[in-house]
């Protein structure tokens, strides 16, 4: 039981009824991307040519594991978002944009959960 | 009446196609931004393979550097890195709009035409980069 009223509850949501959450969430994820982005394309590049065992090395550096995991992240943090959008502004019948929204929320759970575990097994 | 509607129907002005319009910067820098964000989430899988070849042992991660070198290979690697590039300059062009800056006709275009180039040059000088320096042939 929430000691809210209905009209505070539904305050500042407007017709979308997330209010700007959805917007907000997609800017911050972005401003976190533009430095971890170049970051990845940076240790991509370091890594061109790299035997197993020099990938593993740089991976298992707390500071490059940790900036790996908050890339996947963020970036599929606002690719859940973005994609939701595009979804939502071309698909207009009920089920098959249901289905599409479903299946674009366990895709990015199902890669992150994939790259997480790979990340700690390489890392620790 | 029945007329009346087959003749409205026949010469109806219908409103003009999308291919008779010219396509300002903006619009498609829009439409890119799009295209190369769902390019993206693609390549997420392609970040997932890497990262679990490297923990999975050396024949999983032979065959990720074998593909990735392939012509094949390179063509959709410069493909996700020239999105990326496009995503991250159109996205500050993005992020400026919502702070209130760079909404004048003039500026949007610049920066539009920017981030074009911008991507470009960035690719093509990670890829240089590559070859160059990292002596990686196609």
């Amino acid at each position: 039981m929430s000691a809210q009223t209905p009209i505070a509850r539904v305050e500042g949501l407007g017709a979308s009824h997330s209010g700007t959450g959805h917007f907000w969430r997609q800017r911050v994820s972005a401003l976190a991307l533009v430095p971890l982005s170049i970051w990845f394309v940076c240790m991509a590049l370091s890594l061109i040519g790299a035997h197993r065992h020099e990938a593993i090395a740089f991976l298992s550096a707390p500071v490059n594991a940790i900036l790996m995991a908050l890339f996947i992240i963020a970036a599929l943090h606002h690719m859940v978002l973005g994609v939701q959008v595009v979804i939502e502004d071309y698909v207009h019948g009920e089920g098959p944009k249901i289905a599409l929204l479903v299946s674009n929320q366990f895709f990015a759970w199902l890669v992150g959960a994939a790259c997480l575990f790979a990340l700690v097994k390489i890392a620790l | 009446m029945a007329e009346q509607a087959k003749s409205t129907a026949t010469a109806r002005p219908l409103s003009p196609h999308m291919q008779i319009y010219r396509w300002p910067v903006t619009m498609a820098t829009s439409i890119v931004h799009r295209a190369t964000g769902l390019a993206l989430a693609s390549g997420t899988l392609l970040v997932a393979w890497w990262l679990i070849a490297i923990a999975t042992g050396p024949h999983a991660y032979n065959l990720f550097s074998m593909v990735a070198r392939s012509l094949g290979g390179q063509i959709v690697l410069f493909g996700f890195v020239w999105s990326l590039a496009f995503h991250l300059f159109n996205g500050l062009r993005h992020l400026a709009w919502d702070s209130g800056f760079g909404f004048e006709v003039r500026t949007a275009n610049r920066t539009g035409v920017g981030a074009v180039a911008l991507s470009l040059l960035a690719a093509i000088a990670v890829f240089a980069y590559a070859y160059l320096e990292k002596g990686v042939y196609i």
